[in-house]
């Protein structure tokens, strides 16, 4: 019994028996993303944000089929060579992705968690592969501006003042594939565990400003993380949240640094870094699912692969909005997802 | 990591997330922490966005003067100036719409947009565009009204109400 155990680690977490590699990975950025500071980490821009399709949700279908066959296509395999595809997006009943990926014909599972959901998808992946069910899995999502614009807030062309703690959501799509086995080469990458969030509602009703709407649950995933592990912050060379943005990460700083750990000299944000604040009028950051998929695909996994960072925490956060509960007056609860990503 | 440079003088306003993470009841911790949020959070300046609504919603006042004054001068008695007046805003208003102008002009000049009838026309043309592609009845016909249809109920009822209570001061008046 106690071997069936072992990899169990404190009160949320799992540390990986045969930590699965992540064999091939994939970013595809809209024309804004590109212009960023991380512009040119991306694999692909689609400068068009139609993508050749007709609508909104189509183009982000598009996005997702385009980072899924990239990803599969990089890591030197074939659709029918991944077991399970665990993916998710921000529209309604999961639109984007079931639309996105009926060409691959890869089993699948959907996954719900906001802007998370690359933190979640992974987080799955990685324990069907630990657990021998897989050799080998893709974690896929993304997100669109102009669908998230409509689902969620105004039609485009409405004429509106977006507050300064709103955030942007990125166009983009992220895949990673995971197996059993690494690449032959010397620059490998692995899930080592992850420690799974809890749905954490502090009371923000205020749907612009889910930075602090989700940090509560950042805070709450990264001290729990600590605490599994019995480890110090600094063991981590970053901390990587997803879309918290300016006012989410001053929040999660302030509330960890009460919780007696210290994260300010190594915490990164996605939403922080995609977007250049000032150029870019983005106010608090980006936001959305591509927002975490692309900037760890994109930019985090390079930098582990030149052992630049040699383990990093990633910390995609989503804040469980919908537009039904929040004219019925409820609050804006968050989830936050750790994944502990190592070089090796 | 940038911080925002106003941030230690916002936060001595609000109380701190010490109060927050000690508090242990729920629902006085919610209270603190939107209060901690608040104190937190960069707004934009109040006073600047007076200013820009007031010289942008006074220039569409202008402009609507001007059309007035021109369909006079061509010959229209007041009542059908002010009449092509509030024609020629829509359509200027729906035009700028369909170009993506309108909302960059909304971004700057807020309420000054939003309350003369150019941002009534907006808020009807925009979820047009946004929908159509839902077809015309399920997007456009189901979707037109979904910004100003709290306006134009309110607007009729409450047009309504005052109706009434007319009718009555006429008949208590006689």
């Amino acid at each position: 019994m106690a071997g069936k155990q072992t990899k169990i680690v404190g009160k949320q977490s799992i540390q990986f028996e045969n930590p699965p590699y992540v064999i091939g990975y994939s970013s595809i950025a809209g024309k804004k993303e590109s212009e960023g500071p991380l512009g040119t980490c991306f694999d692909k821009i689609e400068e068009d944000p139609m993508v050749g399709e007709n609508t909104w949700e189509e183009a982000e279908s598009k996005l997702q089929k385009e980072a899924a066959d990239l990803a599969i296509s990089k890591a030197g395999l074939t659709n029918s060579d991944i077991r399970y595809l665990i993916a998710g997006d921000l529209l309604g009943q999961l639109i984007a992705t079931s639309f996105g990926i009926i060409d691959l014909e890869i089993p699948m599972f959907g996954v719900y968690g906001a802007c998370s959901t690359m933190g979640e998808s992974l987080s799955i992946g990685s324990m069907i592969v630990d657990g021998g069910y897989a050799d080998k899995v893709m974690a896929l999502t993304s997100s669109h501006f102009a669908g998230a614009e409509k689902q969620f807030r105004f039609p485009l062309d409405y004429g509106n003042q977006r507050p300064l703690a709103a955030s942007w959501t990125v166009t983009g799509s992220g895949a990673v594939v995971l197996g059993n086995m690494p690449n032959d080469s010397n620059k490998n990458i692995r899930i080592a565990g992850i420690t799974t969030g809890k749905v954490t509602d502090y009371g923000i009703k205020d749907s612009m400003n889910m930075g602090a709407c989700m940090a509560p649950a950042a805070a709450d995933v990264i001290y729990q993380n600590l605490v599994d592990f019995n480890i110090q912050p600094d063991q981590y060379d970053k901390i990587i949240t997803g879309d918290l943005g300016y006012v989410g990460s001053d929040i999660l700083k302030d509330i960890m640094k009460e919780k007696g750990y210290d994260i300010s000299k190594n915490h990164m944000d996605c939403g922080i870094e995609i977007f250049n604040k000032e150029e870019q009028d983005t106010h608090s950051g980006g936001s959305g699912c591509a927002c975490s998929a692309i900037t760890l695909t994109g930019h985090v996994f390079k930098k582990l692969e030149n052992k630049e960072w040699k383990k990093v925490l990633f910390v995609p956060t989503g804040a469980l909005l919908s537009k039904v509960s929040f004219n019925e007056g409820n609050t804006v609860p968050g989830i936050a997802h750790g994944v502990i990503i190592e070089a090796c | 990591m940038k911080e925002k440079p106003n941030q230690n003088n916002n936060k001595n306003k609000g109380p701190s997330i010490k109060q927050v993470i000690n508090e242990s009841d729920t629902n006085r911790r919610d209270q603190i922490y939107n209060q901690y949020v608040k104190s937190v959070t960069p707004k934009h300046s109040l006073v600047v966005n007076i200013l820009n609504a007031f010289w942008i919603g006074g220039l569409i006042c202008t402009i609507g003067q001007g059309l007035i004054n021109f369909y006079q001068y061509l010959g229209a008695n007041i009542d059908f100036a002010m009449l092509y007046n509030t024609i020629s805003l829509v359509f200027l208003s729906i035009l700028l719409t369909g170009l993506n102008i309108y909302g960059k002009i909304a971004k700057y000049g807020g309420a000054g947009t939003l309350v003369p009838i150019t941002g009534f026309a907006n808020s009807v043309a925009a979820p047009a565009i946004e929908f159509k592609k839902e077809g015309q009845v399920f997007g456009i016909g189901c979707q037109i009204f979904t910004i100003c249809g709290p306006v134009i109920l309110y607007g009729i009822f409450s047009s309504w109400v005052f109706g009434i209570i007319y009718y009555i001061i006429l008949k208590l008046q006689s």
